[in-house]
């Protein structure tokens, strides 16, 4: 998920050139007090009339609390992006409040309730700890995301290369998202100039099982794709399984092995769950061609 | 929309254009226009300059524009602003088709 502010032009005309997966158009931390309306308006007008192609577009609004969060709603919903985001997500009635807005506007729109999805960005202590009640919030909740940069300073640290600091807010994340069944997005690496610090982030937070990484440079999206793209090793591994699974179903085999190695339902689901980010990255019609 | 003061918005940077507007005793929209494409698009530009007020009720207005290569969006977003900011309303319509 690429972050472009929302107050920069340039940047919101040449976002969809980079290969991010997501775009995301920042109207809170990124844009001054004194320009908020100025962005809203241009992000307004990218949005309704540039096109992003199969880019998943979100934009990410200033808290309701702020007093900016309802006039950005009123105009980034009629926009129709993909998802708005939710920054400082404290509560899940943070996340509802938003929803009964969003719903507001889109009836007076004329936009069929629902379509506007939701993400929440997890970025202090009680945040953290209220995980699970945000993951389960709502149903237009598409996603959760840590925002390290807030979290750390509420938790009186800093970032570390290590990110011990944040070991905790990533599995309460996590596992928050994976039990309601929505995306886990991992926070930003804010170092541009360090690409090795990048890939050891992005390596672990892959491990640990987030779907994807927010970044602030175009240059951080190629690094980060390639440790999310699965290798042919494993795509390989994947087809044989899933060729075992066919064959043991024609024969109407109960047993399935592969090399002598019986597979359960686990290793069917990982197996999916490869070829699936294999086919969404190009890898794997790649390979078929 | 009533012009009570000098509204600006936009930057000087690439891509983008800054747009003043303020009020005139003049009946028209008179736009006072830099650009480095302007032999090519100066035409198309003071177009979208004056389409953009006239659709926010705006008929009279000074306009000065310098442009850096911003695109007929950007245009627009920029002068919807700054005649917001001249008209001294925060409470912006979006209009419910788009406008």
């Amino acid at each position: 998920m690429l972050f472009v502010p929302g107050n920069n032009p340039g940047m919101i005309q040449d976002a969809y050139i980079y290969g991010s997966d997501s775009i995301m158009f920042d109207l809170e931390d990124s844009v001054s007090v004194g320009e908020k309306d100025s962005a809203r308006c241009l992000v307004y007008e990218a949005l309704t009339n540039l096109d992003y192609g199969t880019k998943e577009t979100v934009v990410r609004i200033n808290s309701l609390e702020s007093g900016l969060g309802i006039s950005d709603l009123e105009a980034i919903v009629r926009a129709r992006p993909n998802v708005i985001r939710l920054p400082k997500t404290e509560f899940a009635a943070d996340v509802t409040d938003c929803e009964k807005e969003i719903e507001r506007i889109e009836k007076k729109a004329g936009i069929a309730v629902g379509t506007t999805k939701m993400m929440a960005a997890i970025e202090s202590a009680i945040g953290v700890l209220n995980a699970k009640e945000i993951a389960f919030s709502s149903k237009r909740l598409i996603g959760i995301a840590l925002g390290a940069e807030d979290y750390v300073t509420n938790l009186k640290t800093n970032r570390s290369p290590e990110g011990t600091e944040l070991m905790f807010a990533r599995s309460m994340i996590l596992h928050a998202a994976r039990a309601a069944g929505i995306a886990a997005i991992d926070t930003v690496y804010s170092d541009v100039n360090n690409e090795e610090g990048l890939i050891a982030e992005a390596t672990l937070i892959k491990h640990l099982g987030f779907d994807g990484k927010s970044v602030i440079n175009p240059r951080q999206i190629a690094p980060i794709h390639k440790i999310f793209t699965p290798t042919e090793k494993d795509i390989k591994k994947s087809m044989a399984i899933m060729e075992a699974i066919a064959e043991a179903n024609r024969k109407g085999s109960g047993v399935i092995a592969l090399n002598g190695k019986m597979i359960d339902k686990p290793i069917v689901e990982r197996a999916k769950w490869v070829l699936k980010l294999a086919r969404v990255s190009g890898v794997l019609k790649d390979m078929e061609e | 929309m009533e012009l009570k003061k000098v509204g600006t918005s936009g930057t000087l940077e690439s891509s983008d254009i800054m747009v003043t507007i303020k009020g005139t005793d003049k009946q028209k929209i008179d736009i006072n226009l830099t650009s480095s494409v302007e032999k090519q698009f100066g035409e198309e530009i003071r177009s979208v300059i004056s389409d953009t007020l006239k659709k926010l009720g705006i008929c009279a207005a000074e306009v000065i524009a310098v442009d850096k290569g911003a695109l007929n969006c950007t245009i627009r977003a920029r002068v919807k602003a700054a005649a917001y900011r001249a008209c001294e309303i925060t409470d912006f319509s979006w209009g419910d088709n788009n406008e």
